[in-house]
């Protein structure tokens, strides 16, 4: 078998497992798109041009609550200012590639290709391992568009009254899972979500998600600096 | 602006987020300390979203009282930390939500 083949393959293989947690994501947002107004086009280009599930999210979230466009642009900025980190971290093995390879990997790098490919390239060293991250890339890809696509339908059948918009803070508690069990990391949580439920009327141009991340992403420098001192 | 106007200007600064540190960086101009305060960003974002979506109505006002999504979201975060697992928090939060506004 062709070696980029075989990497391919590895890629969609172990980013597989990761795909679960993926399809209810992926479900929600399509039936509160809809819910929200946007039309199934609009919705299904969402996930095809953005590729990102936080950054949908919030954009639908900011957009119900009438914030401006340029507050809605920059709060996804932020949301994905932690792509900032993976692009950093796989760099170093991407470095050889032509452009339009870096530009089709980048579209691609959505968190769970980036756990996967991150794993691997670190333990693999052959010029073909970008293929992996390609995988992984595309399975992702797959399953976002296809759940996509089934929101939209289903989420004409679902009624307005079982609230399904509290599924929003409840998949973005979910991620958090990993989280809650460090001590820095709840105290982080608790000053981004006061500082955004307080500032919710006052923030003006309903930027107070950019307020509250940028606090307590400060507050997280502070207290892991502190944090070494004890040590 | 349009809603396609807005989609396309999201999709490209989610795009260039990714694409800006594979093409023009290398890993050493991230020292460790950069990296720790960036591996900070999903606890320090996420609660933005979560905390008014769950203690304010849509109007932006305080809803403390007979509000099941305080304790939907408290058994959903318990069942979270204790399965480390994706989806049995979504779905334990929303069943909670489903039986205290239709059983209750």
């Amino acid at each position: 078998m062709n070696n980029k083949f075989r990497v391919f393959l590895k890629g969609i293989f172990d980013v597989s497992p990761l795909m679960i947690p993926v399809v209810p994501f992926g479900l929600i947002f399509g039936v509160l798109s809809i819910d929200i107004g946007f039309s199934p086009i609009e919705t299904m280009g969402m996930s095809l041009i953005v590729f990102g599930g936080a950054s949908q999210i919030v954009l639908l979230q900011l957009f119900s609550g009438g914030a401006s466009s340029l507050v809605i642009i920059s709060s996804v900025g932020a949301v994905n200012s932690r792509h900032l980190l993976y692009g950093a971290v796989v760099s170093e093995h991407l470095s050889d590639l032509k452009l339009v390879w870096k530009i089709v990997i980048s579209y691609f790098l959505v968190d769970q290709a980036f756990a996967r490919s991150n794993e691997y390239f670190k333990k693999n060293k052959d010029k073909d391992k970008y293929f992996h991250l390609f995988g992984g890339g595309i399975t992702c890809w797959v399953i976002w568009q296809t759940t996509t696509f089934l929101g939209i339908v289903l989420g004409a059948f679902i009624p307005e009254k079982l609230g399904l918009s509290f599924a929003v803070p409840l998949t973005f508690l979910a991620l958090l899972v990993n989280d809650f069990r460090k001590l820095i990391n709840v105290i982080v949580i608790i000053i981004s979500g006061l500082v955004a439920t307080f500032g919710f009327n006052y923030v003006p141009y309903k930027a107070y998600v950019i307020v509250a991340g940028v606090t307590a992403l400060l507050t997280a420098a502070i207290l892991t600096k502190l944090n070494k001192k004890n040590e | 602006m349009s809603n396609w106007l807005l989609i396309i200007y999201c999709g490209l600064i989610t795009f260039l987020t990714r694409f800006s540190m594979i093409a023009l960086l290398k890993k050493e101009m991230f020292n460790d300390r950069i990296r720790e305060i960036l591996s900070f960003v999903p606890s320090a974002i996420f609660p933005a979203i979560i905390f008014p979506a769950i203690f304010l109505d849509n109007s932006g006002d305080f809803q403390l009282e007979n509000n099941p999504k305080i304790m939907a979201a408290i058994i959903a975060m318990l069942i979270g930390i204790i399965s480390q697992n994706i989806i049995a928090t979504i779905i334990s939060g929303l069943a909670s939500y489903w039986f205290l506004i239709f059983v209750i």
